[in-house]
């Protein structure tokens, strides 16, 4: 018989939320809306405490004994170790500013989504134990205690913050909730909370230096690949090398480039580009990938991924390093190498072999973003381009959050599309650049199981792109960061289909002229070019 | 009065009262912000809520064609279809409409100026709205599983074209189709 709902079932779809406060609203692990756990072989692997099969839906997480002891200890430590920690759990006055700023908050309409509120899941805590006040009042000072239902609101909130800063922008004493949720993750891994999709790739980086555990040969291989379909579509047979001593220039991208569409057509444009300049250049088959999805575990994690970027650069001998379009790895680089394993005084303060550009932001990280170097490539009038045959492409851009605020890299992508393509338009203001909106999947939260917080959280960036599309007919979201292309396309397949995902150096690719080239009757992605363009052969007047 | 002409009279009380309705499904922090803030691009589920009502609304008094009201209608579930809310009460929004025709209508039905049949025809109309709402939901969660699948073969197309060349596959073997295991 067909399921009937009794009439008391029937007046519970009775339209209401509860009336609770957030305090004794406990989580409800729905599915689509949290990452997996950690697989006790990954937290193995990284020497994690507290590695067991568990699933945050089960009532027993299989904590340790003392687990309060172990958090409360490692919330002492941090607050001694990061001063920034300590003013965060101060100085909030509640204003509110940020409160309606993160892109979670906007599509989900949870209030804990609220980046004041996100962090008084962790401050009510501190309160409780750290401060005074917290001791005796209590609830009224907004202090609590940390029970295994806190716990798990902390693992379901903090793991559904995507660290993306938005929020610090608008506050006025610049309290930065990301730096927030690194601390309450670290918290969390002391007891063995962490989530597969994050511990996963940093198990493999630790082991083979990507994130999917490719060992060299595959890298190379993968690689080749790419060099056959560039020789296929334009004629030309670019020649890569690997780990080779003595190059000048290190080149590091995420590995997600090497073999997920479409950020392989990213790829495919790094290798022309390269190759059109004759730079002496070497890829690494060790420091196989800029991502650091030790980032979103540990300070510890992060620099010990980050570290072997910088050993291969001593092992191979080179003078500085070119980054490739990612966005994290950008962030690691400029606000945590330098303390983590830095300064790099073993490599030389960059400059463009092709135009003697000195990088001197670069002086003490030795690495050069591909979008500084390229941008620069073009000012100097070093490349010819025939952005035609991007004719079909009307594109906008997406800051990612970490290059746009972590590092203030907004107008040399920019620079570079405007010279690569003749369609180009801004998305609104408030939604770009500084202000810009996160994928809905940064912070190491876009497994697929995660799928219906993802596109909660890309809802108000899908937004701002369905406006352009309407009103520009948008088909191209260009993007500089690897974890955007992979997140970007399922965002756009839902919220505003018609709309693609490229990286800044495919389009790059595509408008590339290059010595000794066919004539060209495709894109990077072997979409036939719209007739009148395949017969150009020569640069543009601009 | 006839109730067509009454509806667009009352149009905008009509409009709010269901706005409201619908509001009160979300938390309260979150409707005061949804309510609030006019930016669209800050305030994208409230600005799209709204935009679609209207729409509705207006589809409701001329006709209701089809494509059209899919124009307004898809947008609103869109939303509500990955939010916290079950299937019914994703959809349920519908029915806030009669209930706020009936309220702000109270008055005029008393006293019998909108024929019975109009009335009874036009909560037939609401209810056609939520049956083509149930088929909305159900093709966006269809599309959420299709998004998935197609994220995780994209993820690795490369590898999936050159297979075993994972670490942790035994040697590297012939080309072959499909997943690795
Ligand atoms: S850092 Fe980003 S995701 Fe986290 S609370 Fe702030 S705005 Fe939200
Ligand atoms: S803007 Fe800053 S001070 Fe105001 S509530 Fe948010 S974190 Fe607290």
């Amino acid at each position: 018989m067909a399921f009937v709902p009794k009439p008391d079932e029937l007046a519970r779809i009775g339209h209401k939320p509860p009336r609770t406060g957030w305090m004794d609203t406990p989580v409800d692990f729905r599915r689509g809306t949290w990452c997996y756990a950690a697989k006790p072989k990954n937290l193995q692997a990284l020497e994690l405490p507290n590695p067991r099969e568990w699933s945050p839906e089960r009532a027993d997480w299989k904590l340790p004994a003392n687990w309060q002891e172990i958090i409360l200890e490692g919330l002492r430590e941090r607050l001694q170790r990061f001063r920034s920690l300590q003013i965060f759990m101060d100085i909030c006055v509640r204003c509110g500013a940020c409160a309606d700023k993160c892109h979670y908050f906007i599509g989900s309409g949870d209030p804990k989504n609220m980046p004041v509120l996100r962090a008084e899941l962790l401050r009510s805590v501190y309160r409780k134990n750290f401060t005074t006040a917290g001791k005796i009042l209590g609830k009224m000072v907004g202090a609590r205690d940390l029970s295994e239902d806190v716990l798990k609101e902390w693992f379901y909130y903090f793991f559904q913050c995507s660290e993306c800063r938005r929020c610090s922008v608008f506050c006025p004493y610049g309290i930065d909730t990301a730096e927030i949720t690194m601390i309450a993750r670290e918290l969390l891994n002391l007891v063995g909370c962490n989530i597969d999709w994050v511990a996963a790739p940093v198990a493999n980086c630790f082991r083979t230096g990507n994130h999917l555990g490719l060992q060299p040969h595959a890298i190379k291989d993968m690689i080749e690949f790419a060099v056959e379909d560039i020789e296929k579509i334009t004629g030309v047979k670019v020649e890569p090398t690997f780990n080779r001593k003595g190059a000048e220039i290190l080149f590091v991208t995420p590995s997600g480039d090497l073999f997920a569409d479409p950020g392989t057509y990213t790829l495919m444009g790094y290798l022309m580009l390269f190759h059109e300049l004759g730079l002496d250049y070497t890829w690494s088959t060790y420091a196989s990938d800029g991502g650091n999805f030790g980032l979103f575990t540990s300070h510890e994690m992060m620099k010990r991924l980050n570290a072997k970027i910088y050993a291969e650069a001593r092992r191979l001998g080179v003078k500085w390093i070119l980054g490739g379009e990612c966005g994290h790895m950008w962030r690691v680089i400029n606000q945590y190498m330098d303390t983590l394993n830095g300064p790099a005084d073993f490599l030389e303060e960059p400059v463009s072999p092709i135009t003697g550009t000195r990088f001197e932001h670069a002086r003490t990280t030795k690495m050069v973003h591909i979008t500084e170097f390229t941008a620069d490539l073009i000012e100097q009038n070093k490349l010819n381009l025939a952005p035609e045959r991007n004719e079909h492409c009307r594109v906008t851009f997406h800051d990612s959050c970490n290059p746009s605020r972590s590092m203030g890299l907004l107008e040399e992508p920019r620079y570079i599309l405007k010279k690569v393509c003749r369609h180009f338009y801004e998305m609104p203001e408030n939604t770009i650049r500084e202000q810009t909106f996160c994928c809905g999947s940064g912070g190491g939260l876009n497994a697929d199981e995660n799928m219906e917080m993802r596109l909660r959280g890309g809802l108000p960036r899908a937004n701002a792109v369905r406006y352009v599309h309407e009103k520009h007919g948008v088909n191209t979201l260009a993007c500089i960061c690897a974890i955007d292309r992979a997140a970007l396309p399922p965002l756009m397949d839902y919220w505003v289909p018609g709309v693609e995902v490229s990286g800044v150096h495919e389009l790059v690719g595509n408008a590339l002229v290059m010595k000794g080239e066919k004539k060209r009757t495709s894109d990077l992605r072997g979409r036939p070019l719209p007739d009148p363009h395949t017969a150009f052969g020569g640069a543009i007047e601009e | 009065m006839k109730l067509e002409e009454l509806l667009a009279q009352k149009k905008s009380p009509i409009l709010e009262r269901w706005f409201q309705l619908l509001l009160e499904t979300y938390p309260a922090e979150t409707a005061r912000f949804l309510k609030r803030e006019e930016n669209r691009f800050a305030n994208p589920v409230g600005h799209t809520l709204y935009q679609g009502m209207q729409g509705i609304y207006e589809e409701l008094l001329n006709g209701m064609a089809s494509d059209k009201i899919n124009v307004f209608l898809d947008p609103i579930v869109r939303v509500r279809a990955v939010q916290d809310f079950s299937p019914a009460r994703a959809v349920a929004f519908i029915f806030f409409l009669k209930r706020a025709i009936r309220e702000e209508l109270a008055g005029e039905m008393r006293e019998g100026q909108t024929a019975l049949g109009d009335f009874l025809d036009l909560e037939s109309r609401i209810d056609d709205l939520a049956l083509y709402s149930f088929d909305l939901y159900m093709e966006c969660r269809r599309k959420i599983y299709e998004i998935r699948v197609n994220e995780i073969k994209r993820r690795t197309s490369r590898l999936l074209q050159r297979t075993n060349l994972l670490a942790e596959s035994p040697e590297p073997g012939p080309e072959q189709d499909g997943l690795r295991t």
